[in-house]
């Protein structure tokens, strides 16, 4: 699974309109994740602190899986030390040609979100029996 | 009480003065979640908020399993030891196409200024952060006296 650094306009030429992007915060972060594969499909585990289930947006286009989240905590006033401040999640992934992208399951819990990207039927190992004569 | 105190500690507190000062007129620069090696940095990340009678302490950690989070108070000690569970154990190294996220046991100590009421902390767990709310304790808090007039 191949990494996109930065959000993809979208190819067509002349559209300068995509290239704009509104956004309530400028800041984002990536969020750490974990990505395996199993003979299903593969499973990608993001951590999203702070994130409920309304806060969240998961979208494919054109092959690309864009992971996008908004954590809901207002911050208490009057910090008297501080390491995190709480900003938006973003990060996005191509998806390989077999992951079908209509059975896409996600699942949040603790604020780890875990997405299930299943391979095509097509892209499944399949074992062939050896006949023996 | 004698002159000399810590040399380790007067450079915290320095470093602590410096950065507080620099934060409010630097440009906020957000910290990733992503690191790289699982030591680099102390986990989990804690911020802490002062209101007249308590500390509310609130800590990063993502998918802990909730039962093994204790939080313990000693004075104006607080520990918070907690056990990140890994995503996956049966997944040959092969299959691994991230693996990011950090697990394992984790044990964090801070001293807060004051002393607090142990028996009145509270802690809650929810969306993958650690609420802590610590009431300070009475000989902490300000008294106020009366004036008479003669």
């Amino acid at each position: 699974m191949a990494e996109k650094t930065t959000k993809l306009a979208k190819r067509e030429k002349g559209d300068l309109q995509a290239q704009e992007q509104t956004r309530e915060e400028s800041l984002f972060v990536r969020p750490a994740v974990d990505i395996y594969e199993t003979k299903e499909g593969l499973h990608v585990v993001a951590d999203l602190p702070g994130v409920g289930p309304d806060g969240i947006n998961i979208s494919v286009e054109e092959g690309i899986l864009t992971l996008e989240a908004r954590p809901e905590w207002p911050e208490p006033e009057n910090p008297f030390f501080r390491e995190f401040r709480m900003t938006g999640f973003f990060r996005q992934f191509q998806l390989p040609q077999e992951v079908d992208q209509e059975k896409i399951s996600a699942d949040l819990k603790d604020g780890v979100l875990h997405l299930f990207l299943p391979k095509t039927e097509k892209a499944q190992p399949r074992k062939i029996a050896v006949k023996v004569k | 009480m004698s002159w000399w105190t810590d040399p380790f500690r007067e450079l915290e507190d320095l470093r602590r003065e410096l950065f507080r000062t620099l934060d409010t007129f630097l440009p906020e620069t957000p910290q990733t979640l992503f690191l790289p090696g699982l030591s680099a940095r102390s986990y989990p990340l804690v911020n802490v908020y002062e209101d007249p009678e308590t500390f509310k302490v609130y800590a990063l950690a993502p998918g802990i399993d909730p039962d093994s989070i204790d939080v313990s108070v000693l004075a104006n000690q607080v520990t918070i030891r907690g056990e990140k569970k890994p995503t996956a154990t049966d997944v040959k190294p092969e299959n691994w196409h991230r693996n990011e996220r950090a697990a394992g046991r984790f044990i964090r100590t801070f001293d807060l200024p004051m002393d607090v009421n142990p028996d009145k902390v509270e802690a809650v767990y929810s969306k993958g952060i650690l609420e802590v709310i610590l009431p300070k304790a009475e000989n902490a808090l300000p008294r106020k006296i009366k004036v008479k007039v003669g």
